[in-house]
């Protein structure tokens, strides 16, 4: 039997063919280039196809919560006019600003990577980390506020500043339009979601910042400065995908009732 | 014989206690098996299509008959015929069965009404002539029966198989079905849509009686009041007739004549004011103001049961005469009456 | 070695190299690696089927055994052999890990990791790291399922129905949906694998028309994994949210609403059940190509009607929901839409048959399921368009119409497509071949035991028995008595195969690189293959099913290394 094997790989490969002019193994270029992998543009290429398909899933993922969100918006407009401005547009334009700065910051840091600049990505990355826990402490202001005016959804749920709005001292008109207080009830739906989706961003977020660590560790061993930038590309593109998230749900929930048309 | 005694009583049972059907008794039925037979004829046909394609070419083909295979690529031809063929007998079943679910689910309009009320585990109706049952549903033959179907919990869903009908009965939304017995007798009502732990125990019974053995049993066992009059203590007991006064200088709109017409919201959209609008409006009233009217309704959300909701809009669906007059009438009536509102939820 | 010369005149095309000089490559990929941590931490797509197949397997005879509970109580009408709660349990149990952690992984997981990158001519899937993972995942899915169990069960139903599920039941849903929702990133995963390496790891000359359509199926059901599953991780992620903070979007009183609960665990559910089917599918093309000697009728109709049903299945998921109180408007869509999704499995059943006329064939054990699969699934498909048409489904839905319609599909056609794959690729993932005899005839007690089983529940059905009922009125009995009574010849014809199989690891006969001397890329390589697959990458000279090219071709193509 051992003579058989050894004959078959005399024998020629797989097909009668021109063999010549494919050349099946490339020796590899860089460390990081796996085994299974013909050429390191073949790994890249998957690696970032790859990427694609899973933000696609991250796209059905956040799909379903948009879609309760437009359900209820159509459905309880009202109320979701009213909760929708309790939500504080400087901070949340704030937060745009930071976040988008962060996604240049990671966009120069692959330009840095694919240049080779090994001081110049670790910077990059130093900042796209920081603007990311910038936002995550505005964020985090935001939510504080929210438990201390009892509107986290649950229990304790507190509707009565929508019932009874503060009152203006100078004008003595409410501050805004009040709600019945059935329509009130409502405003928890827009809480829950208000918290069910910025949270799942949230998420996304600490996660990405967490593998952002790991790359800057890497990225300072010089890991990504000799021409194996997949894991930049991709990680950008994960976190270019949470600023888009993100530039969806801040004009859904902060800004798109702060003129309601009546 | 060597037979055994279990196997022999089960061959016996088998063959007089079971049925492919079951009984045909409303007038749905035999459209409903009509339908079914074209189906299981197309299944036996395919099925039987398929297994002589298969069974042919296995015994033509096999390897000791046929040692070599010649290669085939393809027909464009028979590819389109066993696409279009299937194609069209999907379509003719589903014309076929697409007219048939509109006649199951659009009562004619002379049908009488029935509520039902689901709950785990157990079915209530109520006849508006104020009969109450549970777990049983007495029904004329040769009348169009509506069931205004609502859950005060979870999904439950109502079928009887022997008039070929089902609706699932959904917390917070009515849904409606319709049926017209054709034979008395007593048959299966079943709750389909598992909800818990007994739901195999949501079960009851049907009674079709003729008209006349209908009569006598609407006779037989009313309660005494009526839905409306239920409803009419109802609207006085919560209060609702000192703002629905009838009055033109009142807070809430008259609501006398209000069922089935068409109402202005101030939010500037038509309504067609039918038992779904009047629940959802007690419920939710800031989401339905009458234009011309000051959001200032409460919610009645969780004060009165699904059953006490019912008895409102049977109220409100009598009030097409004079308003004032009745409004008195109820308001003295319901001071003696001791319980004032059987509707009304205990806090 | 194997010889290349068909035996003629025989009635088998099984051909075995000579027993007594034959063996086992000594290095192939089981034998490349020792302990148990070569295994656990492998990133070896073959491995990690092995392990998926364990596992599956596991999960299947408790979902099994849940099956044959559920079986016994309904031997008589009474509620006599267990509580009412404990009954709902069963099938909730047996739905659960029949769906979730049989069924959506069965094919796709196993047969489908062991051979995707060999059918294209590639060293590994493009990601083994996360496909390793994707076994983790499922392995704690499953694990967090048993502890569910364990600490006394869930009973929602595997549909999940709010607000049942959310607000009346205090059982352990959220540790059960917390393991659908991990099980579900392992089916993500896979999926998102099989995309990358069909589409970038093809081999030299794979054009996507010679593929073989096992990977065609694959593709189309990997769509489904990837855009359906989101939809419902974050169905059960809202279910779980709103039984632990009480609020919620699915909760009527609460202004939320019931019906979007539906909505977005059909979008899943309905697409699942082709996640389930097409790679069955897949592995049907492959059994009736070989035992036929024929290349299979109508190549580009069977690849396009698997991706048309990938489509047109996300846009019919509103059938299981037409008494629900839908629009009648949107409901006639549904049902049209659902008419045009039953056109594909009738085009890809006919292709199969015609594949067999003019061919050679035989009927070894794979074929013999495979016949299996074409029967069951042919009644199975067209009881879908029972249900698919809207007058017809108010009487049918949510009886055992519907149970036995889905069992027909699921079981009867998935399952024995399963195993009319581990059958024909024993010999490739093993090196040895089951005994032939012993599995001719648990595929025939299979089929019968399964025609006993759920034949009777269609008349159930149209008699209007309700799903998910522990006692149920007395004229139904005849009719479960017999359900029963196959569902025990069932068990018999699946445990055969365990048994058999097992044997096999040690005592079956070397199959050499290719018994059934089949056309496909895995077949040219030595069995079980080494663990990089090929020694040098293929070129794929010639179409896909190619038995001229396979007989013709001069030297032994196994390139293989001692």
């Amino acid at each position: 039997m051992d003579n058989t094997i050894v004959s078959t790989i005399q024998s020629e490969p797989l097909m009668p063919h021109e063999t010549s002019e494919y050349e099946p193994y490339e020796h590899v270029y860089v460390p990081q280039h796996r085994h299974h992998f013909e050429t390191e543009d073949q790994q890249r290429e998957a690696g970032s196809f790859g990427m694609w398909l899973f933000l696609l899933t991250e796209i059905m993922f956040f799909g379903g919560m948009f879609f309760a969100y437009l359900l209820f918006r159509n459905w309880y407009y009202d109320a979701f006019v009213t909760a929708s401005n309790q939500l504080s547009v400087p901070l949340g334009a704030t937060n745009t600003a930071i976040l988008i700065s962060s996604g240049f910051f990671m966009a120069l840091g692959v330009w840095a990577a694919e240049v080779r600049k090994r001081g110049l990505l670790v910077l990059f990355l130093i900042l796209t980390t920081l603007f990311g826990l910038a936002f995550l402490g505005i964020k985090s202001v935001e939510y504080k506020e929210k438990w201390d005016k009892h509107h986290i959804p649950g229990a304790s749920f507190d509707v009565s500043e929508f019932v009874n709005p503060a009152i203006d001292a100078k004008t003595g008109k409410p501050t805004q339009k009040p709600l019945a207080p059935d329509a009130a009830q409502k405003t928890q739906l827009f809480f829950f979601l208000y918290f069910a989706m910025t949270g799942m961003h949230a998420l996304h977020m600490i996660i990405g910042i967490g593998v952002l660590f790991w790359l800057l560790w890497r990225a300072q061993r010089g890991e990504f400065s000799a021409g194996y930038v997949a894991p930049i590309e991709n990680f950008g593109l994960y976190w270019h995908f949470v600023d888009i998230v993100w530039l969806y749900l801040f004009p859904l929930l902060y800004l798109i009732n702060r003129h309601p048309l009546k | 014989m060597g037979i055994s005694p279990v196997i022999w009583q089960f061959l016996v049972k088998w063959l007089t206690a079971s049925a492919l059907f079951p009984r045909e008794a409303s007038t749905i039925a035999p459209y409903m098996d009509a339908l079914y037979v074209f189906l299981v004829g197309m299944t036996i046909t395919g099925l039987l299509l398929v297994g002589a394609i298969l069974v042919t070419f296995s015994i033509r083909y096999r390897k000791s008959v046929h040692p070599v295979a010649t290669q085939v690529e393809g027909s464009t031809l028979l590819e389109a015929t066993w696409t279009i063929i299937p194609l069209a007998i999907f379509l003719i079943t589903f014309v076929w069965g697409a007219l048939l679910y509109f006649r199951i689910y659009n009562p004619p309009v002379n049908s009488m009404n029935i509520y039902i009320v689901g709950k785990q585990w157990m079915w209530k109706a109520e006849h508006p002539g104020g009969q109450h049952e549970i777990n049983a549903l007495h029904v004329p033959t040769g009348q169009p029966v509506q069931l205004t179907m609502i859950s005060q919990d979870v999904f439950h869903s109502f079928s009887i198989p022997e008039f070929r009908i089902k609706r699932e009965v959904i917390p917070g939304r009515y849904s409606t079905v319709w049926f017209q017995a054709t034979t008395p007798g007593d048959y299966h009502l079943f709750c389909t849509q598992y909800c818990g732990t007994k739901h195999s125990a949501m079960i009851g019974t049907i009674t079709a009686l003729s008209p006349d053995d209908y009569k006598k049993w609407t006779q037989g066992s009313t309660s005494g009041t009526s839905l409306a009059q239920n409803g009419e203590r109802l609207f006085a007991s919560m209060g609702c007739n000192s703002c629905h006064s009838g009055n033109a200088a009142a807070r809430g709109p008259n609501l006398a004549g209000v069922y089935g017409s068409r109402l202005q919201l101030t939010n500037g959209s038509q309504v067609l004011v039918n038992e779904a609008y009047l629940r959802d409006s007690i419920l939710n009233p800031s989401q339905h103001v009458t234009a011309g009217y000051a959001p200032i309704m409460p919610t009645y959300q969780g004060q009165i049961s699904e059953d006490g909701l019912i008895d409102l809009i049977e109220y409100l669906k009598t009030l097409n005469t004079n308003y004032r007059v009745q409004q008195t009438l109820t308001t003295s009536q319901s001071d003696q009456a001791a319980p004032p509102a059987s509707g009304m939820v205990k806090p | 070695m194997t010889t290349h010369n068909l035996v003629r005149g025989s009635n088998t095309i099984i051909n075995l190299p000579d027993q007594s000089t034959a063996e086992i490559p000594k290095r192939n990929f089981i034998s490349n690696e020792h302990g148990l941590l070569s295994w656990l931490l492998t990133g070896d797509h073959k491995r990690i089927a092995v392990l998926y197949l364990i596992s599956i397997t596991f999960f299947f005879f408790i979902g099994g055994a849940f099956a044959g509970l559920i079986r016994l109580e309904l031997l008589t009408p009474q509620p006599d052999l267990v509580a009412s709660d404990t009954y709902n349990k069963f099938f909730t149990m047996h739905g659960v890990i029949m769906i979730f952690l049989f069924l959506v992984p069965s094919v796709p997981a196993t047969l489908g990791n062991f051979l995707i990158p060999i059918m294209l001519g590639a060293r590994d899937l493009a990601f083994p790291k996360i496909n390793l993972l994707s076994w983790y995942l499922y392995v704690i899915g499953g694990t967090l399922t048993l502890t569910a169990l364990v600490l006394g069960g869930v009973d929602t139903g595997w549909t999940f129905t709010t607000p049942l599920s959310t607000h009346y039941l205090n059982t352990h849903v959220v540790t059960t949906a917390t393991a659908i929702f991990v099980a579900g990133f392992s089916s993500i995963f896979t999926g998102l694998n099989f995309i990358v390496t069909i589409h970038r790891m093809r081999c030299p000359g794979m054009t996507w028309f010679r593929m073989p359509l096992f990977v065609w199926a694959h593709y189309a059901a990997s769509i489904l994994m990837v855009l359906g599953t989101p939809v419902l991780a974050i169905a059960i992620v809202l279910v779980a949210l709103e039984r632990l903070i009480g609020i919620g979007v699915f909760d009527p009183t609460k202004g939320g609403d019931p019906l979007l609960f539906q909505h977005l665990f059909w979008f899943y559910s309905h697409p699942a059940v082709y996640i389930m089917i097409l790679p069955g599918m897949g592995v049907i093309s492959e059994v009736i190509s070989t035992f036929s000697r024929k290349r299979i009728f109508g190549y580009t109709a069977v690849a396009f009607s698997s991706v048309a049903i990938a489509l047109f299945g996300f846009f019919v998921w509103e059938h299981h929901m037409f008494i629900m109180g839908v629009s009648n408007y949107s409901a006639l869509v549904f049902s049209l839409l659902t008419m045009l999704v039953a056109v594909p499995s009738a085009i890809k059943i006919f292709n199969w048959a015609f594949t067999l006329q003019k061919g050679s064939i035989t009927f070894e054990t794979p074929m013999l399921y495979a016949f299996g699969f074409i029967g069951l699934f042919t009644i199975g498909g067209l009881t879908g368009v029972f249900l698919g048409s809207l007058g017809m489904d108010i009487h049918l839905t949510e009886t055992y119409f519907i149970v036995a319609h889905f069992h027909f599909v699921m079981v009867g056609g998935m399952l024995m497509a399963f195993l009319s794959g581990v059958h024909f690729w024993w010999p490739k993932m093993t090196g040895r071949m089951y005994p032939e005899s012993l599995s001719k005839l648990a595929a025939v007690v299979t089929f019968i035991g399964f025609n006993l089983t759920f034949l009777p529940q269609f008349i159930l059905g149209y008699l209007g028995m309700p799903r998910r009922y522990h006692a149920y009125p007395p004229e139904f009995q005849v009719l479960n008595v017999l359900s029963t009574a196959g569902a025990t010849i069932l068990g018999v014809g699946y445990l055969m195969p365990v048994l058999y199989l097992a044997w096999s690891l040690k005592y079956g006969a070397i199959a050499g690189a290719n018994p059934w001397q089949a056309t496909g890329l895995e077949w040219q390589i030595q069995s079980p293959p080494l663990t990089e697959n090929f020694i040098e990458i293929p070129i794929m000279d010639h179409e896909a099913y190619d038995y001229d090219w396979l007989e013709h071709k001069t030297q032994p193509e196994v390139t293989t290394v001692g």
